[in-house]
């Protein structure tokens, strides 16, 4: 699987670079993410246990209301992407034994434990007291606890979160996870931190959670302005890092939000396009969704590839893999592990073909994008199997042009930046030539005289 | 008597190259109204298909001898074949005989394809049957038997008359005899692996993907017993059990390469649905209440399902193999599946703890090349006969 969080600075290189622009929120949110690294160093020294559990099903408010330190090894792997320390890692994993067919969030988690657990930040990562399995929509998060598990020897939980292959959730889905989480999760997390489990408390982060999910609605969906005040993508990832980490639920990813949404607000007052690293983008060209986790070893390559053509991603599928809260979902307090339920088993890659083509083809029309681009990731097998059906039902329903590039999460050895800019280049003059065969008149006249 | 060996090996050899599935439609033209539904791997409960009065069918992929031309337009270079496979078979109207399909969790990949086919054959009845990883009788036993109704219902709304308890419980039965049948295959093999070369009882369980249950059980006991008639050179080879073939099939030259070059194979994780339930299912009482205990309690252990504890790792694989004999293992995993190569390096520190030899090597269902598997087969075979001697 995938996952959001902090973009670092550019990548030291020879010659000077500018300084890298970000809005005052995305400042905020980077000491929030290095300060959550920073409580997970010190944790056990202050006798707080770690809850290791991953992005999508995410059950943060629960979690903290044992106290717990939260990692969130997607997380981790992205960032050690991010800083360009994850080639390393993976090779590690491969030569002790990984194949090099499997996710490579999973090798860099693993590479890492291998050079001594030392976190992104470069401060120490100590060993989980408890792996917090939450098994939604991505088969690989189970083989990767249980790898963690043999290694640390770690008490792991599991929450099943059964998929919707029928496009719903039934009842029988949602009591199913329901009583795991009363009768397995809550009798794991109250063992190993030895705090009792107290529903109000719960409720109280639920109230704190709900604020923020307001207000990052908000904000994801300001791009359907013209033009965009954000991007949905690139610059998404800085927006959904706390909620979909370690700040759900908590009062600074309240104020997080709050900050966000007036710098945004401001944005659309002012008419003005995203912020980029270098600077804000002021002639919007394309207005783009995107299917699929970005690529995290050249992040910042590959989001220049994009503003230097004018391109904005207006709504990504990828901004919702840790909730589907502009689908409507918010947590909701009077029915606290019923909400949980719900919040799992709606997440993103959860979410059957027919709803993952349903909700690109809204956002097309309701972003008034000019097309759908699918950025395939070889790691992740959840998110790339059949996205090349995904491609041709969204252009056949919307009319609209798609194009297909590949890449990885955070193995560098699959980011070819060549290829990628030869099909996005291509893929905007497609769009350009669409333009203007539908803005010009009809090619073949009606009558002729 | 080897003839007639040969005469079974022939026909199990003929519905395991038909691709079109020629035998399911006979089935089907046998009597009105009959229908057929598909699943794919690791388990689904075939018995309330049965009960439905259907025919549950297999399905592995394509093989080494069907040409995916279209399926390939599905999938990046990095996926597994089995789903581009089954998706020419579904193109070229291979499966047209199949009225429905159940896509059980097994992976994403597998997972995704039951959308895919929601969306490609609209006609059809599509399926994607999760079952539990919760293993409590009130929690994911609770979750398991809804599943399996609501399968019921929709089979009974097909078949246009509802699936009773009886008719389940007779299936059941049926699916025991089938079972314990393939239990005494296994046995057969692991006590004589040179009657019973896999090559040959690897088609007689394919079988078991397209024939009635009923007929495959015969199958199964005509083989043990024809076979057993005639004795058939032992060889000095390695014995060795076979694992992560449980999806993604392999060619069957490459059984016969690992066979040629020194090996019995005498355990494997083949079509594991064939025995996915270890014991005798009970015939009285709440029938799906009776399947839903024997899948959370006694059945197999492969990648797809989630181990409780640490400590269980791998103890399902070291005591089949031990209760098969076996001297060593090969992995053998079909490439990009994740299930098997994420849970490899941790079967694999189970044997070294054990110590237990193994080998490791990836296929996919076309693989053509043997030379290189015929020669790491033979390495280990020969590797396992220098230390078993020391």
């Amino acid at each position: 699987m995938s996952t959001p969080v902090q973009m670092m600075p550019p990548q030291p290189s020879k010659k000077p670079v500018a300084p890298v622009q970000k809005e005052d929120a995305m400042l905020l949110q980077k000491e929030m993410i290095n300060r959550n690294y920073h409580d997970l160093a010190i944790a056990h020294d202050q006798g707080r246990k770690i809850c290791a559990t991953f992005v999508p099903g995410n059950l943060n408010e629960l979690v903290m209301c044992f106290d717990f330190a939260r990692s969130l090894p997607e997380t981790n792997a992205l960032q050690s992407g991010l800083r360009k320390k994850s080639g390393k890692f993976i090779m590690d994993a491969e030569r002790d034994g990984h194949s090099e067919d499997v996710c490579t969030y999973v090798k860099t988690d693993l590479g890492m434990m291998l050079g001594g657990d030392i976190g992104p930040t470069g401060e120490p990562l100590p060993k989980p007291d408890l792996l917090l399995l939450s098994y939604t929509g991505c088969f690989t998060f189970m083989k990767w606890f249980e790898l963690i598990r043999q290694k640390y020897g770690c008490e792991a939980t599991m929450l099943h979160v059964p998929y919707q292959g029928d496009g719903r959730v039934s009842k029988n889905m949602r009591d199913y996870v329901v009583k795991q989480l009363k009768e397995t999760v809550i009798p794991a997390l109250e063992r190993v931190s030895g705090v009792k489990f107290d529903i109000d408390r719960l409720r109280e982060y639920m109230k704190e959670s709900v604020k923020a999910e307001e207000d990052l609605v908000h904000v994801l969906q300001s791009a359907k302005h013209r033009p965009s005040p954000i991007d949905g993508y690139f610059g998404a990832v800085y927006y959904i890092g706390p909620i979909f980490t370690a700040f759900r639920g908590t009062p600074e990813a309240t104020q997080f939000y709050g900050v966000l949404r007036g710098e945004i607000d401001e944005r659309v007052r002012e008419g003005k396009g995203p912020i980029t690293p270098e600077g804000e983008l002021t002639e919007e060209k394309y207005r783009l969704v995107v299917e699929g986790p970005p690529n995290w070893t050249s992040f910042r390559d590959f989001w220049k590839m994009f503003y230097d053509e004018g391109a904005v991603v207006v709504a990504s599928t990828y901004a919702k893999v840790g909730g589907t809260y502009d689908l409507g979902f918010r947590h909701d307090p009077e029915h606290p592990l019923e909400s949980l339920a719900d919040y799992c088993l709606g997440c993103y890659t959860n979410l059957n073909f027919s709803q993952r083509i349903d909700m690109i083809c809204k956002y097309i029309d309701e972003y008034q994008a000019d097309g759908l681009l699918i950025n395939s990731i070889k790691s992740c097998n959840s998110f790339s199997a059949g996205q090349l059906l995904i491609l041709r039902e969204v252009e056949k329903r919307t009319g609209k042009p798609a194009a297909f590039i590949e890449s990885d999460l955070v193995d560098p050895r699959y980011f070819s930046a060549a290829n990628i800019k030869n099909r996005l280049e291509s893929y905007f003059q497609m769009i350009k030539a669409k333009r203007v065969a539908q803005s010009a008149p009809s090619a073949t006249p009606m009558t002729t005289h | 008597m080897s003839q007639t060996v040969q005469q079974i090996m022939a026909q199990c050899q003929a519905l395991f190259e038909d691709l079109r599935f020629n035998t399911v439609k006979e089935w089907k033209a046998a009597a009105p109204g009959r229908k057929a539904i598909g699943y794919m791997p690791v388990y689904v409960p075939r018995e309330i298909v049965h009960a439905a009065g259907m025919l549950p069918v297999g399905i592995l992929g394509g093989g080494d001898q069907l040409e995916v031309i279209q399926g390939d337009a599905y999938y990046q270079s990095y996926i597994c074949r089995i789903p581009r496979s089954t998706i020419e078979l579904g193109l070229t109207g291979r499966l047209d005989c199949l009225d429905g399909m159940l896509f059980p969790s097994i992976c994403d990949v597998i997972r995704n394809l039951s959308g895919m086919w929601q969306i490609m054959f609209k006609d059809k009845y599509v399926k994607y049957f999760d079952v539990p990883q919760n293993f409590e009788d009130g929690i994911g036993g609770e979750f398991y038997v809804h599943e399996m109704q609501l399968l019921r219902e929709d089979l009974g709304k097909l078949a246009g008359k509802p699936v009773t308890d009886d008719a389940l419980r007779a299936s059941i039965a049926v699916y025991n005899e089938n079972r314990r049948a393939i239990r005494e295959l296994y046995a057969y093999r692991a006590a004589k692996p040179w009657q019973a070369p896999t090559s040959e009882v690897y088609l007689v369980l394919r079988a078991g993907m397209v024939l009635p249950p009923e007929a495959h059980t015969a199958l199964v006991r005509d083989y043990i017993a024809i076979t057993d008639a005639v004795e058939r050179p032992k060889r000095d080879n390695a014995r060795i059990a076979l694992t992560g073939g449980f999806c993604e099939q392999p060619p069957l030259g490459l059984i016969k390469s690992i066979e040629m070059a020194g090996c019995y194979i005498v355990d494997d994780d083949f079509m594991l649905v064939l025995r996915w339930l270890l014991d005798e299912v009970p015939t009285q009482g709440d029938p799906l209440e009776n399947l839903s205990k024997a899948f959370l309690h006694r059945s197999a252990t492969t990648a797809s399902k989630y181990e409780l504890r640490k400590e269980e790792k791998g103890q399902f694989l070291m005591q089949s193999a031990k209760k098969a004999g076996a001297e060593g293992v090969i992995f053998a995993a079909p490439s990009f599946c994740d299930p098997a190569l994420l849970e490899r390096p941790m079967l694999q520190a189970v044997l070294a703890r054990h110590k237990v030899p193994y080998t490791a090597f990836k296929y996919a269902e076309n693989t053509g090349q043997m030379a290189p598997i015929r020669e790491q087969a033979g390495t280990f075979a020969d590797s396992i006969k220098l230390w078993s001697a020391e």
